[in-house]
């Protein structure tokens, strides 16, 4: 078959290149950051330094910002998980013919430009912050603006996957506590939350994830305040230095650990289920024979 | 602890549908009773109306002579076996075993030895730390069972729990549903479409059809006097012999079916000119003529050797065929393809009963 | 009562109406299976699902962007006259984008920088398409289970670097001072450095390269629930490995396709890294258009309006593609 050899030939060809295009400029970037010159330089090679880490750790913008992006991360977490969990249960039992404009207006945010976000944050909470001097002190602050317009499409990340989830969960056992004595939010707690955990799980990391990264809205949400992107935005934009560089190569080993931890994680999930089915079919055999 | 429960003029509907019509029925404290009927008959809702998962259109239930309106599934005396088991699949057989008596607030000490005295009812010894996922299919039947009579419910309702099963295992489940039911003596309530386990298992059978309920007896009146055409037809195999009542006399009548005149009981006391229709099961006829039967000719279509038994199908009216059923050792000659047999049958065993839908094939 | 204010009051009327209609239908409707919300979740649960739903729905989505809706219609003010005189409802903002208020002229610049930026986002959405979807075929049905979650890996952590670096990185190897261009010099392809940023290649490229995984998922999830024997059948009846895809695979994928393709176009469109830090000095896009318009100009009105029109015009896109592909919305999100 030398149409399906010569597929195959193209289709490495091919990989090779996507690939490459996809990790070409990291892994450029990356030798970058331990290259002497000031410029961030991969060829020629002038020699092997670690400065540019030290740079980086002593950047107080950065260090201030990345501070700032932990807690907005976790603030939006701490938002956007309950209110797409809520979403995604209210999904199912809102009135069928509210469910098709709820739905929209869910998803909307998936599909406006995060500038667009960013700026009607800024435009309405400035007013409703307003009402009152106090009010406008307190929370009229780019860490509450951020967090705020990045909860209001993080959420819709969230409901997606919660409702992803929930179209296989088994409504049966939902009733078979009930009919057992539990209560609602028993129910709730004991069943339908247990089922639910690797979807959480997900949430919350991509949650945090998202908001980390977010550029497009957090730039005009973040007022005075600095995010480790904003920070790097401006640094871009001014000049570069391989200080980014060595910030890439941090945020790639950190990319990569993770990746690796839930590659284990996930093998370990699979040899449990295995074993799991022996023994179930074990069972079934002996059961047969008696 | 047990109790009786009363379905009073239940009628349950969706929207235009209508799933139970004016069901009235009195369970009995400690009985076994099934439902019987084909699916969409009106079974599963008649049982999770009782559970409470539904809330009758029209009418009331009642378990142990309370009113269950307006009370929820969570709060009912009731404990329900669903079809597919639903037991938590995150959770260890201890845990879902005594989940019931988690959320009453009992300590775990008293839970434990709940668990292994349930345990040791349903033969699965020491196996509390297993998952759901490790169990067999019938290790899984007994821990759902065990799990509803953990909360020592008086009303255990059973949502057809051996459809799932294989053959063997299911005769097997069968004599286990039973003998537990015995054991705990509190009400049985089972839905099936299998005759074969609502007859050997029940103390008494409703058998449902479109939402009403056909019949109410025990499994040998449900068999032996069937009261309407789709019990007849329903309840093991019958011989539906459509006609028209042309002689009422007495306890008999003379049916003019496609076979020309028959005779059979009337107990519904059908006056002539009423359309009716001629029950004869297959066990009940012959193929050979004899003294004081009603009798009929007709052609042997095909010969069926099931091992005990043997089927022999003949031509009947239109495409539906007549079938008579000979046992191995029962004396009969057994006819061929194309021969010309003569079915006899004595006619206290034909039945005469009102024209009416009979259950689909 | 001022226009904002009355922006208060459309989710209200909104929720009533359906609350009403919700109620009127359980009265006369009677379905044994529908039972209360408040009997599924309980009270407590139930008030807080409502609670945090409502909160988010309202507060989060539609008031914003109902409120800068309502911004783009009033002329610029200094906060003081704010709800007083000067401030009425005006198109004046929408004007500008087609005359300049500045000097009365036809405003080429931004109507040019306008259908520029959509332009580039459609060829950008056919490019990036073009490149998923090998990959994306072969993933769904030639690979194995742990390959697959292995080049998906493989997929996703260059993304995890964030936007603004990976644009960095890719203007590192197109600047005149970068990897490509010493590596042509030095192997005497050229002379003189070629101006890739400037020549908006290093533009094209960013943005292709930036959605791919947006693209990607969609695609993969869509190719993936097609029955492999479909794909066998049609080839064991002699059809050529590009009409098995034309006939079979990309008509089964066209919720996917869509979906890929709206949200590549969306974010292309509404892209502000890849412009900002890639654009050559004479680019502009129409998202840093805006951006100027509140950084710099304080213009949050005009900025409004601008941001409007690039959304109705985006979503009116996206709507058109969708009829003419005979896709419906709700297929898409999938």
């Amino acid at each position: 078959m030398k149409s399906k050899h010569a597929m195959k030939i193209m289709l490495g060809f091919y990989m090779l290149l996507f690939f490459g295009y996809l990790f070409g400029p990291i892994i450029v970037m990356a030798l970058t950051a331990f290259n002497t010159p000031d410029y961030p330089q991969a060829y020629p090679y002038e020699g092997f330094t670690l400065n540019w880490f030290v740079k980086l750790w002593n950047d107080s913008a950065m260090m201030d910002g990345l501070q700032n992006s932990i807690v907005i991360g976790m603030c939006v977490v701490a938002i956007s998980v309950p209110v797409g969990l809520a979403a995604a249960i209210i999904m199912t039992q809102i009135y069928h013919r509210a469910r098709g404009l709820f739905y929209l207006v869910t998803i909307s945010p998936l599909l406006t430009p995060g500038v667009i976000i960013g700026i009607s944050t800024v435009i309405f909470w400035k007013d409703v912050m307003s009402v009152t001097d106090v009010t406008k002190a307190v929370f009229y602050r780019g860490m509450v603006l951020a967090v705020l317009g990045q909860a209001s499409f993080i959420s819709a990340y969230v409901l997606l996957i919660f409702m992803a989830r929930l179209t296989r969960f088994d409504r049966a056992q939902e009733e078979a506590a009930l009919d057992l004595g539990a209560s609602h939010p028993q129910v709730f707690w004991h069943i339908l939350v247990p089922f639910l955990k690797p979807a959480i799980v997900s949430a919350v990391v991509i949650a945090f994830l998202s908001s980390f990264e977010n550029y497009n809205t957090t730039t005009f949400a973040i007022l005075a305040d600095r995010t480790l992107v904003t920070v790097l935005a401006g640094q871009v934009r001014q000049g570069t230095t391989p200080a980014l560089s060595a910030l890439a190569v941090c945020i790639i080993g950190l990319s990569l650990f993770g990746a690796i931890t839930y590659e284990v994680l996930k093998r370990r999930e699979q040899r449990q289920a295995d074993r799991a089915q022996q023994l179930a079919k074990m069972a079934e055999r002996s059961e047969v024979a008696a | 602890m047990s109790a009786g429960v009363e379905l009073d003029h239940i009628t349950v509907r969706f929207g235009d549908f209508t799933a139970v019509k004016d069901a009235t029925l009195d369970i009995k404290g400690g009985e076994f009773f099934s439902f019987l009927g084909p699916s969409g008959c009106g079974k599963t809702t008649i049982l999770r109306t009782v559970s409470g998962f539904l809330d009758p259109s029209e009418g009331a239930v009642r378990i142990g002579g309370q009113d269950m309106a307006g009370i929820g599934p969570n709060k009912r005396p009731t404990a329900l076996i669903f079809q597919n088991l639903a037991l938590f699949p995150l959770m260890s057989v201890f845990e879902n075993i005594t989940y019931g008596l988690r959320v009453r607030g009992v300590g775990k000490a008293e839970r434990m030895k709940r668990a292994d005295e349930l345990l040791e009812q349903i033969a699965l010894p020491g196996q509390g730390k297993k998952l759901v996922s490790e169990l067999s299919g019938g290790q899984k039947q007994r821990v759902a069972i065990a799990r509803a009579l953990a909360v020592q419910p008086k009303v255990l309702l059973l949502d057809e729990p051996l459809s799932a099963l294989d053959l063997k295992l299911r005769q097997h489940m069968r004599n286990e549903l039973r003998s537990i039911q015995q054991m705990v003596g509190i009400t049985f309530i089972y839905i099936t479409h299998d005759q074969g386990e609502a007859l050997t298992m029940s103390d008494r059978v409703a058998v449902m059809s479109d939402g009403v309920i056909q019949q109410v007896a025990d499994g040998r009146s449900v068999y032996d006097e069937p009261q309407t055409a789709f019990v007849a037809s329903f309840v093991g195999e019958n011989n539906a012999l459509p006609g028209t009542v042309t002689k009422a006399d007495g306890e008999f009548a003379v049916v003019e079916t496609g076979f020309g005149p028959l005779r059979g009981r009337n107990p519904h006391a059908l006056r002539e000119g009423a359309r009716a229709i001629l029950f004869v099961r297959p066990e009940s006829a012959q193929l050979a003529p004899s003294q004081n039967s009603s009798s009929f000719q007709t052609k042997v279509r095909s010969v069926a050797f099931e091992g005990n038994m043997t089927h022999v199908f003949l031509e009947g009216a239109g495409k539906k065929e007549v079938m008579v059923t000979v046992t191995r050792h029962g004396g009969d000659i057994v006819p061929e393809e194309g021969e010309t047999a003569t079915v006899s049958y004595e006619p206290r065993l034909g039945l005469v009963l009102p024209e009416g839908s009979l259950a689909r094939e | 009562m001022s226009s904002r204010t009355l922006v208060f009051i459309v989710p209200l009327v909104v929720i009533a109406f359906f609350w009403l209609m919700a109620r009127w239908e359980s009265r006369h409707v009677k379905d044994a299976s529908k039972k209360g919300y408040f009997e599924r979740n309980g009270k407590v649960l139930g008030i807080a699902f409502i609670l945090l739903v409502a909160f988010w729905t309202v507060f989060l989505v539609a008031l914003p962007y109902l409120y800068m809706v309502v911004e783009s219609f009033h002329p610029k003010l200094p906060p003081m006259e704010r709800g007083g005189p000067n401030d009425y409802l005006t198109l004046q903002q929408y004007g500008s984008f087609f005359v300049s208020p500045a000097d009365g002229e036809t405003n080429w610049l931004h109507m040019s920088t306008f259908f520029f930026s959509i332009l580039i986002s459609i060829i950008v959405t056919a490019i990036n398409f073009t490149i998923c979807y090998p990959l994306a075929y072969y993933m769904a049905q030639a690979g194995s289970a742990q390959k697959v979650r292995l080049i998906l890996l493989g997929l996703i952590v260059p993304y995890w670097v964030n936007e603004i670096l990976r644009a960095f990185a890719l203007r590192l190897m197109l600047a005149t001072k970068g990897l490509i261009n010493n590596i042509l010099v030095a192997a005497g392809l050229i002379n003189t450095p070629i101006d890739f940023l400037g020549d908006n290649v290093g533009l094209y490229v960013g943005l292709s390269y930036a959605y791919l995984l947006v693209m990607m998922f969609p695609l993969y999830n869509a190719i993936e629930s097609l029955d492999k024997n479909q794909i066998e059948a049609a080839r064991d009846l002699g059809a050529p490995w590009w009409r098995i895809h034309k006939d079979v695979v990309i008509p089964h994928a066209k919720p996917g396709i869509a979906s890929g393709c709206t949200m590549v176009f969306m974010f292309s469109a509404g892209a502000l890294a890849a412009p900002q830090f890639l654009g050559g000095t004479r680019t502009l896009w129409f998202t840093s258009v805006i951006y100027n318009f509140f950084f710099q100009a304080f213009n949050w009105p005009r900025g409004s309006a601008y941001s409007f029109i690039l959304l109705a015009a985006c979503i009116a896109l996206v709507m058109l593609m969708l009829r003419l592909f005979k896709v419906s919305l709700g297929e898409t999100i999938r």
